[in-house]
């Protein structure tokens, strides 16, 4: 089945719940809500001519300042008809997505990624720990607001013999250097805090 | 009175020779039999995606190469077509046998590896002392090639940075000639081995749905009798034009997967020796000098040349507002990126989609029920290196 029937069979199947569809590179991507994403991974997963029995991927992006900050991905792939699904939807920051853990245990570590990434919490999610952060790490390090530097740093303390986390100190300014217009100088993300302070 | 049950915990790694880098195994034993395993990652996470959205898409290369570091370029490759799709840019056809053969080689060297480290696992030393004469060799291509044996930055968008050095051709055939002789060594020691398989036959089996519905791919699914390949299915480059075979499992047990990797091996050769043979001549890289250097004897001689050579390595080449997922056969598995860029000269996004990410998830399933000492052989199998899982 060509990519463009297969975009008119789910449409025509799963009807209201499709927002819009269109094929990317050769690839299908749809656009749904976010309370119907376990009824659609479901039936593409179960159904006789779709047969994405493969959770590839979940990942989210961080647009910060738009009205619904976060686009949520998942990629499917179907090893019967040799066909790749990207499912896409929007939710705001505080918003809970459901899991997919019942469906495709795969998705256990991915979603976990996703909430130690970014901040996004699952529904019915067996065990959201963090998991490729430090034991106690604050923060969600793939969020666009969240430093580069980073906000602890660590090092071993000969007086307290032990590793200590600290803030951050840099020796010399984190410069932003932003080549594509070399009028507007460099753009300073951290002051240097003086040595005397 | 009833017996009350008591499990041991015990907290295998970060710093354990089996455990094939920095993992940090926390394992609930009954006696000997494995009752769960938490793996915990992270230890080597370094930030890879925050980085490449803080650079330019030519900065944003070498990190690829530290991913997964046994095989280098076949990273580089799915970042490479990435751009390249969404630029529309085509590869001219020496450029693209230059890079099925560096993926090959990488292709090997990971094999190499793996089962080397897997029989050093299950207690064979030899292996490892004959494999990584052979590595050795490898990274010297690689070495001749990009400057470096292990970070290559060799793969751009739009070919590879530079054509291959005078008589290095010859020195990979002849490599390819001598290498099956190695392989048919390595067989010797391992395939009939008594006590390779004892230790190997019947651990960590995966059946075709679960290997289907943990995410699995590359050897860990074709290990499982499952007939997928990239290479073959979602063809890249000139694999199209290539004749080789797709070694499958049957069993979908340690074993069978050591002798796909064997397999696999021997069918690389075999790519090689074809591209080698019929290699194009040609240019390496597009001639679209907005996207990749112009030659540096030109620089010397044109002001465009001079300009586009000062742009590109300082601004960048701009690539223009677009999503795509493209994904590579790397030799652990499906390597894949998702890159959403938005008309500057950074990425917007980078999502590293890495094959040891899903394996290792899976190992609770697999060893559960298993014995503690299945636990370095199914880790080993599972063939996962840290700078893939933890990125």
């Amino acid at each position: 089945m060509s990519l463009t029937n297969l975009e008119k069979k789910i449409n025509s199947e799963l009807t209201t719940k499709i927002n819009s569809s269109k094929i990317r590179h050769n690839q299908l991507e749809i656009q749904i809500n976010k309370e119907t994403l376990l009824d659609v991974i479901i039936f593409l997963k179960k159904n006789n001519s779709t047969k994405f029995r493969q959770l590839i991927d979940i990942t989210a992006v961080d647009y910060i300042g738009s009205e619904n900050r976060f686009k949520m991905i998942y990629l499917l792939l179907s090893h019967e008809f040799n066909q790749r699904i990207n499912i896409i939807f929007n939710i705001n920051e505080n918003e809970f997505v459901n899991s997919l853990t019942k469906i495709f245990p795969s998705a256990n570590w991915m979603e976990r990624e996703v909430f130690d990434m970014y901040g996004i919490k699952f529904n019915d999610h067996p065990d959201l720990r963090r998991i490729l952060t430090d034991y106690g790490f604050s923060g969600h390090p793939l969020r666009k607001d969240f430093p580069i530097t980073g906000h602890a740093e660590v090092r071993y303390s000969e007086e307290k013999k032990k590793v200590i986390y600290e803030p951050v100190k840099l020796e010399q300014n984190y410069r932003n250097f932003d080549y594509s217009s070399p009028w507007e100088g460099t753009e300073y993300i951290k002051e240097v805090q003086k040595k005397n302070d | 009175m009833t017996k009350e049950k008591k499990t041991l915990n015990l907290n295998f790694g970060p710093q354990h020779p089996a455990a094939h880098g920095v993992l940090r195994l926390i394992l609930e034993l009954d006696g000997e039999i494995v009752e769960k395993a938490d793996p915990h990652i992270g230890l080597l996470h370094r930030g890879t995606e925050k980085l490449i959205e803080n650079k330019t898409y030519s900065q944003a290369i070498p990190y690829f190469d530290r991913l997964d570091y046994v095989a280098p370029m076949n990273q580089e490759h799915a970042f490479a077509l990435a751009i390249e799709k969404i630029m529309d840019v085509e590869v001219p056809i020496r450029g693209q046998y230059i890079r099925v053969i560096f993926c090959e080689i990488g292709r090997i060297l990971s094999h190499i590896l793996n089962i080397t480290t897997q029989a050093l696992d299950v207690g064979a030393l030899t292996p490892s002392l004959w494999g990584f004469e052979e590595r050795e060799k490898l990274m010297g291509f690689y070495e001749r090639v990009s400057g470096s044996r292990l970070h290559a930055n060799y793969f751009r968008p739009g070919g590879v940075h530079k054509d291959l050095p005078r008589g290095l051709e010859k020195d990979i055939l002849d490599f390819c000639k001598k290498f099956p002789k190695i392989i048919d060594d390595l067989e010797t020691l391992l395939t009939d081995n008594r006590i390779f398989k004892q230790r190997n036959v019947d651990i960590g089996i995966v059946s075709k749905e679960d290997a289907l519905n943990y995410s699995f791919s590359g050897v860990m699914l074709r290990g499982s009798g499952i007939p997928w390949d990239l290479r073959k299915s979602q063809p890249y480059d000139c694999y199209e034009q290539i004749d080789f075979k797709i070694p499958i499992g049957k069993n979908g047990d340690c074993y069978d997967r050591y002798l796909c990797r064997i397999e696999e091996m021997r069918e690389s050769v075999k790519i090689i020796e074809q591209c080698l043979n019929n290699f194009p001549k040609g240019p390496v890289k597009s001639m679209d000098n907005k996207l990749t250097p112009p030659p540096k004897k030109e620089i010397k001689q044109s002001m465009e040349a001079l300009i586009h050579h000062f742009k590109l390595f300082t601004e960048g080449y701009r690539v223009k507002k677009d999503e795509i997922y493209t994904a590579v056969e790397a030799p652990k598995g499906e390597f894949g990126v998702y890159l959403i860029s938005d008309g500057t000269n950074r990425p917007y996004k980078c999502k590293i989609r890495a094959p040891g990410f899903s394996h290792l998830q899976a190992m609770d399933y697999l060893i559960k029920g298993h014995m503690l000492a299945d636990v370095p052989a199914v880790l080993g199998s599972l063939d996962i290196v840290f700078g893939e899982i933890d990125r």
